[in-house]
């Protein structure tokens, strides 16, 4: 589904993502760790198409297409999220509202009729179950004054009525209490299927223990540094990074 | 340095739509403005005597007056001899019925999608037709007269309520009060009159839509709205202008007059021809609008979009003398490209617990200045008058500025005024959040513009809050991405 190869990008001018290689196939789920600042949200952002990073070197392709090649819409419309580490806040704007024009931009560009407004709340309705969210959150201005938790839960709420391919989670786990976690993990659990897979990045094993990816990786200094199943992330949670950072300056030497 | 720079640089600016003319026989005024040309209006309007008079003293008033300088804007000096002062199609003059009007100037209004025919205007709207200097038409006047409700042109209430306009005109607006106000009591031509009989609610919108269509005419419209005891009225003005090279100038004035417990709501979506996206052309409008509460328990809301004209100098405002009575202002202005915004209101206090309520949204795109100016006075006896202002800027890009200058004047110690101001950015951040749940940057613009707007278009009545959001949208296309 995902192909990452050698992917180099910067912003202004500094080299962040230095060579990242990584295959996803479909109904799999990769979790991507790291110590802060080693560009798990960069390479968030650049598979979303921000514009602000510059691919340097390298190439991604998403179903057969380059998917560096499309607009950011069309990479949602294709069927690309991205949960953000931080939502934005878009004030008078209603959740409602604003997903609505985005469900049915998405429809437009697959050749689907728009949902109509009956179509449209029983999606919601539906959705709203899975992720327990508040009607009344939805109608407040998107992501306004929500607290942090509010905010990843709406962003997990989204995915579910933009039902994409592929999912990228941006530490989605932070700010979320014990209880907020299992519903969100669960929400996520639901939504998995054999045809689409998810990239969920994190600093903790927790939610790992909810979402049991079937990969972890280590992304240190913009490179995939090690690679495992899910034993390495309990080995993370034990050990730290130290070790693995002694690993690569021991083979740069 | 952030990418909004460099997408704004990508600038496209949609084309003004409105920006077409059409070519009739036209009954004009010799440029240039002196006493003679003022008798020469009057006497094609067949004006009495009186009010003759009174246009010839606003005439020597104004020629002792000077341009006001203090606004945020610039153009240059305008030089008001090279300005036709009256334009009209040649057939209006005679018509009595909307049967009438010649069928080429109901063109103009149909592809501007205002139709005259009755029966296919949307229910529960009156319109006055506005063309240049003259009335071309207003429908449902029969329907309104039956409740006692005049809607008519200014002209033709001159001829038919001689003595209500004697009586209203200037008595909130007095000739002497601007610049610009006493131009218009000198030359202006047509506009809409509406009487409001004491009890009465009206039961549909009554609208007057604009258009300017001849090349170096003003637009000198005047608008007198009279609410007697208890009744109510929802007034709506729609105004377009074509694309021409030359500046042109629009100086109106509208009073609204309030007597006790009656309420008014005035709501405008203005878009003349902003001038080009290099800044030449465009509408200079210079209006002055005011409503008196004169009455207890009297209300005046303002609401206005505004979204056209090259340079905008507009001040609606109320003067609260009832006690008890309600002034509202409710705005949006854009500016994209060269356009100039100099917009605000004015809340006088004069009787007891009188209350106003100020929310102004300034959005600047390309490279266009936006300036709030408001004053809140409250006068020594306005005792307990309250006043809440909330004064919001949007900047799109770098290159446009936004500007407040609130004043405010308190002379009794128990006023309470409020003033809260923010300045935001469109970011590149939300943009960025739209498109990735699929939304293109158009419409993202749109969705975030027409949600910061939307305390101000939620004033507006239901059909033209739909307008006014694709307005919006429309302004502001290409001014992102
Ligand atoms: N505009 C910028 N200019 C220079 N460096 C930047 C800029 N934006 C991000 N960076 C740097 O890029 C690096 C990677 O950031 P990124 O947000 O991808 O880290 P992360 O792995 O997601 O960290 P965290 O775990 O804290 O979320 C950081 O060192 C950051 O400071
Ligand atoms: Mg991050």
């Amino acid at each position: 589904m995902l192909t990452i190869k050698n992917l180099h990008a910067s912003i202004e001018g500094t080299p962040i993502l230095r060579g990242i290689n990584l295959e996803i196939k479909p109904g799999e789920i990769h979790a991507i760790m790291g110590p802060n600042g080693s560009g798990k949200s960069t390479l968030a952002s650049v598979l979303a198409g921000r514009e602000e990073y510059e691919v340097t070197e390298g190439e991604v392709i998403y179903k057969g297409k380059d998917l560096l090649d499309l607009s950011p819409e069309d990479r949602a419309r294709e069927g690309v999220f991205l949960a953000f580490q931080y939502p934005v806040e878009i004030p008078g704007v209603s959740s409602t509202n604003f997903l609505r024009t985005a469900v049915n931009q998405v429809r437009e560009y697959r050749g689907q009729e728009p949902l109509d407004a009956v179509k449209f709340l029983s999606l919601m309705k539906e959705k709203m179950k899975l992720v327990e969210i508040d009607q009344k959150l939805l109608s407040r201005s998107l992501n306004e004054g929500f607290s942090g938790g509010e905010k990843k839960r709406n962003e997990i709420f989204q995915m579910a009525i933009l039902d994409p391919a592929l999912s990228i989670l941006d530490e989605t786990d932070s700010g979320l209490d014990i209880d907020a976690l299992k519903v969100v993990a669960n929400g996520v659990n639901q939504l998995r299927s054999s045809d689409n897979a998810t990239i969920v990045v994190t600093h903790y094993q927790r939610l790992l223990d909810y979402i049991v990816p079937d990969f972890v990786h280590v992304l240190f200094e913009g490179r995939i540094v090690k690679s495992g199943d899910k034993s390495l992330a309990l080995e993370l949670e034990d050990k730290g990074y130290d070790w693995i950072k002694d690993e690569v300056a021991n083979t740069a030497v | 340095m952030s990418k909004d720079n460099e997408i704004l640089e990508e600038f496209t600016s949609k084309e003004y739509e409105h920006g077409w003319s059409v070519d009739y026989e036209a009954d004009e005024a010799p440029l240039g403005l002196n006493e003679d040309i003022i008798r020469w209006i009057s006497a094609k309007k067949e004006e009495p005597e009186w009010l003759l008079e009174w246009r010839l003293k606003a005439y020597r008033i104004w020629e002792n007056m000077e341009e006001p300088k203090w606004a945020n804007v610039r153009y240059p000096k305008l030089d008001f001899q090279k300005v036709r002062y009256y334009s009209a199609p040649k057939q209006t003059k005679k018509t009595k019925s909307l049967d009438e009007i010649d069928p080429e100037l109901l063109k103009i209004y149909d592809r501007l999608g205002i139709s005259l025919n009755e029966q296919k205007r949307l229910q529960g709207i009156a319109v006055d037709a506005v063309l240049d200097s003259v009335s071309v038409g207003t429908t449902f006047k029969e329907t309104l007269s039956k409740l006692g409700i005049v809607f008519c042109s200014f002209s033709e209430a001159v001829q038919e309520h001689p003595d209500l306009v004697k009586e209203y005109l200037g008595s909130v607006v007095p000739s002497t009060d601007n610049y610009y106000a006493a131009l218009n009591s000198a030359v202006f031509s047509d506009g809409s009159f509406c009487y409001i009989p004491k009890g009465v609610r009206c039961p549909m919108e009554l609208s007057t839509y604009f258009r300017i269509n001849a090349a170096n005419t003003g637009q000198f419209e005047r608008t007198l709205i009279i609410a007697e005891e208890g009744s109510y009225v929802s007034y709506l003005e729609g105004c377009t202008a074509p694309q021409r090279d030359e500046n042109q100038l629009h100086a109106a004035v509208v009073e609204i007059y309030a007597k006790k417990d009656a309420e008014v709501k005035y709501s405008t979506v203005q878009n003349w021809f902003p001038g080009d996206k290099n800044g030449k052309g465009g509408i200079y409008n210079f209006v002055t609008k005011r409503g008196i509460c004169a009455g207890d328990n009297s209300k005046i809301s303002w609401t206005q979009v505004e979204t056209g004209s090259a340079i905008t100098w507009k001040y609606p405002s109320c003067i609260l003398k009832g006690d008890n009575s309600i002034g509202e202002f409710y705005s949006v202005a854009v500016t994209n490209n060269y356009q100039q915004a100099d917009t605000g209101t004015k809340m006088i206090h004069i009787g007891k617990n009188t209350r106003s309520r100020i929310v102004s949204k300034g959005i600047s795109a390309g490279k266009s200045q936006n300036s709030y100016r408001g004053q809140v006075q409250v006068m020594k006896r306005a005792t307990n008058a309250r006043n809440f202002s909330q004064c919001d800027s949007l900047l799109m890009g770098d290159k446009c500025g936004a500007h407040t200058f609130p004043y405010i004047d308190i002379a009794n110690s128990s006023a309470k005024v409020e003033h809260e101001a923010t300045t935001s950015k469109i970011g590149e951040d939300q943009i960025f959040y739209c498109n990735q749940r699929g939304i293109a940057t158009e419409d993202a613009v749109a969705l975030i513009v027409n949600g910061y707007a939307k305390e101000v278009l939620n004033q507006l009545p239901m059909e033209f809050a739909v307008e006014a959001q694709k307005l919006l949208a429309l302004t502001l296309e290409g001014s992102v991405g």
